[in-house]
Parts: structure tokens; sequence; C-alpha cells
């Protein structure tokens, strides 16, 4: 190997648990570690909606109509994600800078309608502790899982947003574009967890 | 040095079909998910196709989207971990229910 290859590039030690790029490592670990959060938040609600004799009907007072569409959104915006990462692995810095654009676009719009979904339950009587259509912890483990996504939508907007603003700097290129890979991971991440919020605190 | 690079470039996935199948499976979901359950449809069975179909689609964004079909093994075992540990949970408080 020359010189400057070696300056370059370390080998690494070729083992199943050596990985490629640590970076990404970390991020699945952090990854694993929110899905426990996410998955807490929706074994709890599990277990009360079994147990309570008068939990309404999700698909009766929430609307499906709107937050299919968003599901269908968060979906898109994956698409876009890996359409930059994608775009950047050849080289394409404009093509990396557009598609995030789309992605932190997509995840502003469903923080948006989050937000007006939010407001016209509220306004239609649902509260974090009561509400009128029967089991108080409906409204509760409504806003808690949404609120905690929404959270998780909020801080991918703007992390994505400085990968964005990074990319159309020149900081990445095709041989080092792993920070808008790790990114992309993450924004997959709440895109996977809304799939299982929209099934099982929507339309179950 | 470059078996590394070329581990990965090898892959080429077909991302628009991974949203076709996505998209697909929110329409279905949707189907599946808007009647309430009653007397012609059991909550056992909507619950059943919920899950089987929310579970695919989350399989398909982590495998395709999130790479994890082309990374190491050790990658998956890390990923399975909350998954495990879920299923877990909500064993233990099958006394509850």
């Amino acid at each position: 190997m020359s010189q400057a290859a070696a300056a370059h590039h370390i080998e690494p030690a070729e083992s199943p648990l050596t990985p490629e790029n640590w970076g990404k490592l970390g991020m699945w670990i952090f990854l694993a570690g929110d899905a426990m959060s996410f998955g807490i938040l929706l074994a709890g609600y599990a277990v009360m909606r079994s147990t309570s004799k008068n939990w309404p009907v999700p698909t009766d007072v929430l609307g499906i109509g709107l937050t299919a569409f968003m599901t269908f959104l968060l979906i898109c915006s994956s698409v876009t994600m890996v359409k930059g990462l994608d775009a950047i692995k050849r080289g394409d810095q404009g093509g990396l800078v557009k598609f995030l654009g789309l992605t932190v676009l997509g995840g502003a719009i469903f923080l948006g309608l989050q937000a007006y979904e939010w407001t016209h339950l509220i306004h239609e009587g649902l509260g974090l502790t009561a509400n009128k259509w029967g089991a108080g912890l409906f409204g509760t483990t409504f806003f808690m899982i949404t609120g905690f996504h929404g959270m998780h939508v909020t801080g991918g907007v703007i992390y994505l947003s400085i990968i964005a603003w990074r990319g159309s700097q020149g900081a990445y290129s095709a041989h080092s574009c792993n920070a808008v890979e790790i990114a992309g991971l993450y924004w997959h991440f709440v895109d996977l967890v809304w799939i299982l919020v929209f099934t099982f605190v929507y339309l179950l | 040095m470059a078996h590394g690079h070329s581990r990965h470039a090898a892959h080429h996935v077909n991302y628009m079909a991974i949203f076709w199948w996505l998209l697909a499976l929110t329409i279905l979901e949707v189907a599946a998910g808007y009647p309430s359950s009653g007397p012609a449809y059991p909550h056992m069975l909507k619950g059943l196709l919920l899950v089987i179909m929310a579970v695919t689609k989350a399989a398909l964004v982590a495998m395709y989207f999130m790479h994890l079909r082309f990374e190491k093994v050790a990658l998956g075992y890390i990923a399975m971990i909350p998954l495990v540990l879920c299923v877990f949970v909500v064993l233990m408080t099958l006394p509850d229910f």
C-alpha cells in the first residue's frame, strides 16, 4: 500500500462485529434505544386500552383520511431521503441538496398537518386527561404518543436542514457521505415508527 | 480498501418499487382498519391483518431504505433487540390485560 493510501485509510479488522462505519453503528444503537422508548409507550397504551371499559373507537373519533395522507407523506419523504443519499454517492451535490430539501419539506408539512389535527381534536374536546367520548386515557395516550413522535420529526427536520445546508457548502462527496447516510437512518426510523403509530393508535 | 467499497456499491435497490409496495400496503391497511370491528368483522381478525401489514411495511423500510439487508448481520441483531424486548414487555404485562 502506498504512503498516501495508508495515511488516508486504516484497514479495519475483519470480524463479524467490526462495523465499517462507527458512526452508523452508533446511530443504530441510539435508534434501538429510541425504539424502546416508543415501544414502551405503545405497550403501555396496549395495556391501558385492553383493560378499559369505555375506550372510544379511534376510527370514529380521529381523522383517518388526513392521517393516511400524512403516512403517505412520510413514506414519500423516506424515498426522497434515499434518493438524496444515492445522489451524493454518485457525487451529485445538487441532487443531494434538492432531495434533502424535499425531505425536509415533507417533514415540515407533516408537522403542520399534525398541528392542524391536534387543534381540531382539542377544539372538539379531546384533552390530556378527559374527553367527551369515553376513557380519559384515550386522549392521554393519543397526545403522548403522537406528541413524542412529532418531537422526533421536529428534531429530524432540524437535523436534515443542517445536513442539507452543509451539503450545499460542499461538505460531502462520493467518498465522504457517511453523515448523510447516518441522518437518513434517523429519518427512516421516524417514518417506521409512524407506520406503527398509525396502525396501532389510529386504525386498530 | 476496494472490496470494502464494492460491497456497498454492488447493491442497487429499486427504491421506487419499495415505494409502490408501501403505498399499496398503506391503502390496504386503511381499507382493513377503517371499518369498525363487529360481528361480521372480529376485532382479532382486524388486528391480525393490521399487524401483518404494519410489520411488512416496517420491514421494507428497515431492510431497503435503512439498508439492513446489505449490512453485516451484527447490525441486524442490534436492530432486532427492541422488537424482542417489546414483545417481552407486552407478554409480561399480559396478566394486567
